[in-house]
C-alpha cells in the first residue's frame, strides 16, 4: 500500500510536469499569478489538460484490457494488439465511416465494439480447436487473425480513399486530443472499475474452466463480461487516439513477475503502470525532437517490442 | 450419496465411459482403480460436472448436478483435477483462500481465514506459505490444491490422482489426510488412485474399472484378490497379508 502511494506521487508529478511541455509556451508562473495569462489558461484547459487526462485513461484502461486478455486466454502473451481485437475494432471503425457516415461517434464506437467483440470472440474460438503444442503459439495466431483482418481493412479503405484515418485509429497519437475530442475515454475509467469489481471473477476464470466451475462460478459468463470490456476500451481507444501496441502486453507481465497473478492486487497497479508507460512515452514523442512531435504509439512500440523481448527471453529460460 | 445412472461419455466414435450406474457410499474413503483408459478421471469429472455427460444423470444428495446452480453444488462438492495451470502466480495462501470463493465469495470473513491457515498447516505448508506457485515443485504444487480443495469445506471431495508427483513421504501423509477427513471430519473422499496397494490400505470401498465400465467394486477383501486383479489389469498380480492389510506384489 506504501508502495503504491510512492507510485502515484511519482506519477501525479510527471503527470504535472508534462502539462508545461509543448511547443505553446506555458508557465506555473503566468498560470497563478493574480491576473493569470489568458492565454496560457486556454492553452492549459482546451489543450492540455485534456490531452493528459487522455493520455492517463487509454493507459490505465488497455492495461487492464491486456491483463484480462491475457487471464481469458490463459497466455502471456496476448493482448488487444496481438489477439485481432484492436484490428477488428479499425474494421468496424471502416464499415461504420462507409456505410453510415452520419452516425453520431457514439454510435460509431458502439459498432467498432461489436466488431472488436466478434474478432476476439473468434480468436478464442480458434485456440480451443488447436492444438496448443508452445506457448508463443497463442499470440501467432492472434497476430495471423489480426493480419487478415487487417488487409480486409486495408483493401475497403484504399477503394475508399480512407487509408489516413485508418492510420490514425491504429497509430496511438495524442497530439490532436483537444477539449470536446476525447470525453469518450471517461467510459474506459468505468469499465476499469469494472474489471476491478469482478477482479476475482478474472483471477479465478485465469486457472481454467474446471477450475471455475469447482468454485461455483459460471466460466461462460466471465469471459463475456472479459471480452465485453476488452472490446469497448479497445474500440474507444481506437476511436479517440489510435491504439497504444505492446502496452497491454508488457504492464501486467512486469507487474504479474513483481506482483503475482491475484488481479485484486495487481490491477491497481496494472492500471498505474499503464497510465506512466503512455505518459512517458508521450513526453518522449513531444521532446525528442522539439518543436515537433513522434506519435506516443511510435514510441511505444520501440519501447515496448524492447521489453517484450526481454521478457520472451526471460520468460522462456524459466518455463522451459 | 452421489448417484450416477446410465452414465455414458462418448467422444465421436469411441465410448468412454459406457452406460455405468453407480451409488457412491457416504462417508469414508472411496477409490477408483483400473489400467490407464479405463475411464476413471472421466467418470470422476462428469460426477463433479467439470465435463458434461453423452447421456445419463448424476445426482447429489438429490440435486441433480447439470441443472442445480453452481454455487449451491460448490459448497457440497469440491473436485481436483489433474490439469492445474503449472504457470500461475498465485502466492499458496492466495490460491487456498479461493477454496473459500463459495462461502465468501470473495470477501472472506475470520473463520475463513481459519479454515484456510488450517488447510495451510494440514497440508505441511507453513514455510511455502507466500511462495508463488510456479516457484514450488510439482508436489509441493499438487499439495497446495489439494489444499484449497479441503478448504473448500465440502461433503464431498473428490481428487483425481492426488498422489501425482509426490513422493513416499508426502504420499503417505496426503493419504493419511484424507484418512482424517473422512474419519474425524465425516466426509465422503472419492480417489482415483493407480497406487491399489494405497487404495488397498486406505479405503473402505474400492471400484474397479475397465473400458468403460465398472468391472467390480467392494470392500478392499473382496477386490484384494489374484483373479479380480487378473480380470481388472490383465496381469498376475498375487496378494499378500500384512499386518492386516492385502498387498499386490506386481513387480516380477
Amino acid at each position: 500500500m506504501k508502495r503504491f502511494t510512492l507510485a502515484l506521487l511519482v506519477l501525479v508529478v510527471v503527470a504535472g510536469a508534462s502539462l508545461l511541455v509543448g511547443v505553446g509556451h506555458l508557465s506555473w508562473s503566468a498560470l497563478v499569478s493574480p491576473t493569470p495569462d489568458e492565454r496560457a489558461v486556454q492553452v492549459l484547459v482546451v489543450s492540455r489538460i485534456p490531452r493528459l487526462l487522455a493520455v492517463l485513461l487509454v493507459g490505465t484502461s488497455l492495461g487492464v484490457a491486456g491483463l484480462i486478455m491475457q487471464m481469458l486466454a490463459r497466455n502471456r502473451f496476448v493482448e488487444p494488439a496481438t489477439a485481432g481485437t484492436a484490428e477488428s475494432a479499425s474494421l468496424g471503425m471502416l464499415a461504420a465511416t462507409a456505410l453510415a457516415p452520419q452516425l453520431p461517434v457514439l454510435a460509431k464506437m458502439g459498432i467498432a465494439a461489436l466488431f472488436a467483440l466478434a474478432g476476439t470472440a473468434l480468436f478464442l474460438l480458434i485456440l480451443q480447436r488447436i492444438p496448443l503444442r508452445s506457448v508463443l503459439v497463442v499470440p501467432l495466431v492472434g497476430i495471423v487473425l489480426g493480419g487478415i483482418i487487417d488487409s480486409v481493412t486495408t483493401f475497403f479503405a484504399h477503394r475508399m480513399e480512407l487509408l489516413q484515418s485508418v492510420n490514425a485509429w491504429t497509430t496511438g497519437d495524442f497530439s490532436t486530443v483537444l477539449r470536446g475530442r476525447y470525453e469518450l475515454l471517461w467510459v474506459t475509467l468505468g469499465l476499469t472499475c469494472l474489471a476491478y469489481v469482478a477482479a476475482d471473477r478474472f483471477t479465478v476464470a485465469g486457472m481454467g474452466e474446471s477450475f471455475t466451475t469447482n468454485l461455483g462460478l459460471r466460466y461462460r459468463r466471465i469471459v463475456v463480461l472479459g471480452l465485453v470490456i476488452v472490446s469497448m476500451v479497445t474500440a474507444m481507444v481506437v476511436v479517440t487516439v489510435g491504439m497504444i501496441p505492446f502496452l497491454g502486453l508488457i504492464v501486467p507481465n512486469v507487474v504479474s513477475l513483481v506482483m503475482g497473478d491475484n488481479a485484486r492486487r495487481s490491477i491497481p497497479w496494472v492500471a498505474l503502470g499503464g497510465a506512466g508507460f503512455v505518459l512517458v512515452c508521450d513526453l518522449l514523442g513531444r521532446v525528442v525532437r522539439f518543436p515537433y512531435e513522434i506519435p506516443g504509439a511510435t514510441l511505444a512500440g520501440i519501447l515496448g517490442s524492447l521489453l517484450f523481448l526481454h521478457l520472451l527471453l526471460r520468460r522462456n529460460a524459466r518455463v522451459g | 450419496m452421489i448417484e450416477a445412472k446410465n452414465v455414458t461419455k462418448r467422444y465421436g466414435q469411441t465410448v468412454v465411459v459406457d452406460d455405468v450406474t453407480l451409488q457412491l457410499p457416504v462417508g469414508g474413503i472411496t477409490s477408483i482403480i483400473g489400467p490407464n483408459g479405463a475411464g476413471k478421471s472421466t467418470l470422476l469429472s462428469m460426477m463433479s460436472r467439470v465435463l458434461p455427460m453423452s447421456s445419463g444423470t448424476v445426482r447429489v444428495d438429490g440435486l441433480d448436478v447439470t441443472t442445480t446452480p453452481g454455487d449451491v453444488l460448490a459448497r457440497r462438492l469440491a473436485i481436483l483435477r489433474q490439469d492445474n495451470p503449472l504457470t500461475a502466480r498465485l502466492t499458496v495462501r492466495e490460491l487456498v483462500t479461493f477454496g473459500r470463493y463459495p462461502h465468501s465469495k470473495g470477501r472472506p470473513t475470520v473463520k475463513d481465514r481459519e479454515h484456510v491457515e488450517q488447510a495451510i498447516r494440514h497440508m505441511g505448508l507453513d514455510a511455502l506459505a507466500e511462495r508463488f506457485l510456479d516457484e514450488l515443485s510439482g508436489g509441493q504444487r499438487q499439495r497446495a490444491f489439494v489444499a484449497m480443495v479441503l478448504c473448500q469445506d465440502t461433503d464431498y471431495v473428490l481428487l483425481d490422482e492426488p498422489l501425482n508427483g509426490l513422493d513416499l513421504k508426502h504420499a503417505v501423509s496426503m493419504m493419511k489426510h484424507l484418512r482424517h477427513a473422512a474419519d474425524a471430519l465425516q466426509k465422503s473422499v472419492v480417489v482415483v488412485l493407480h497406487d491399489i496397494n494405497f487404495a488397498s490400505c486406505y479405503s473402505n470401498h474400492l471400484i474397479a474399472m475397465r473400458d468403460g465400465k465398472v468391472a467390480f467394486q467392494g470392500r478392499p477383501a473382496d477386490i484384494m484378490r489374484p483373479e479380480v486383479l487378473r480380470a481388472v489389469y490383465e496381469l498376475d498380480i498375487s496378494i499378500q497379508r500384512i499386518d492386516g492389510d492385502f498387498i499386490a506384489t506386481h513387480y516380477r
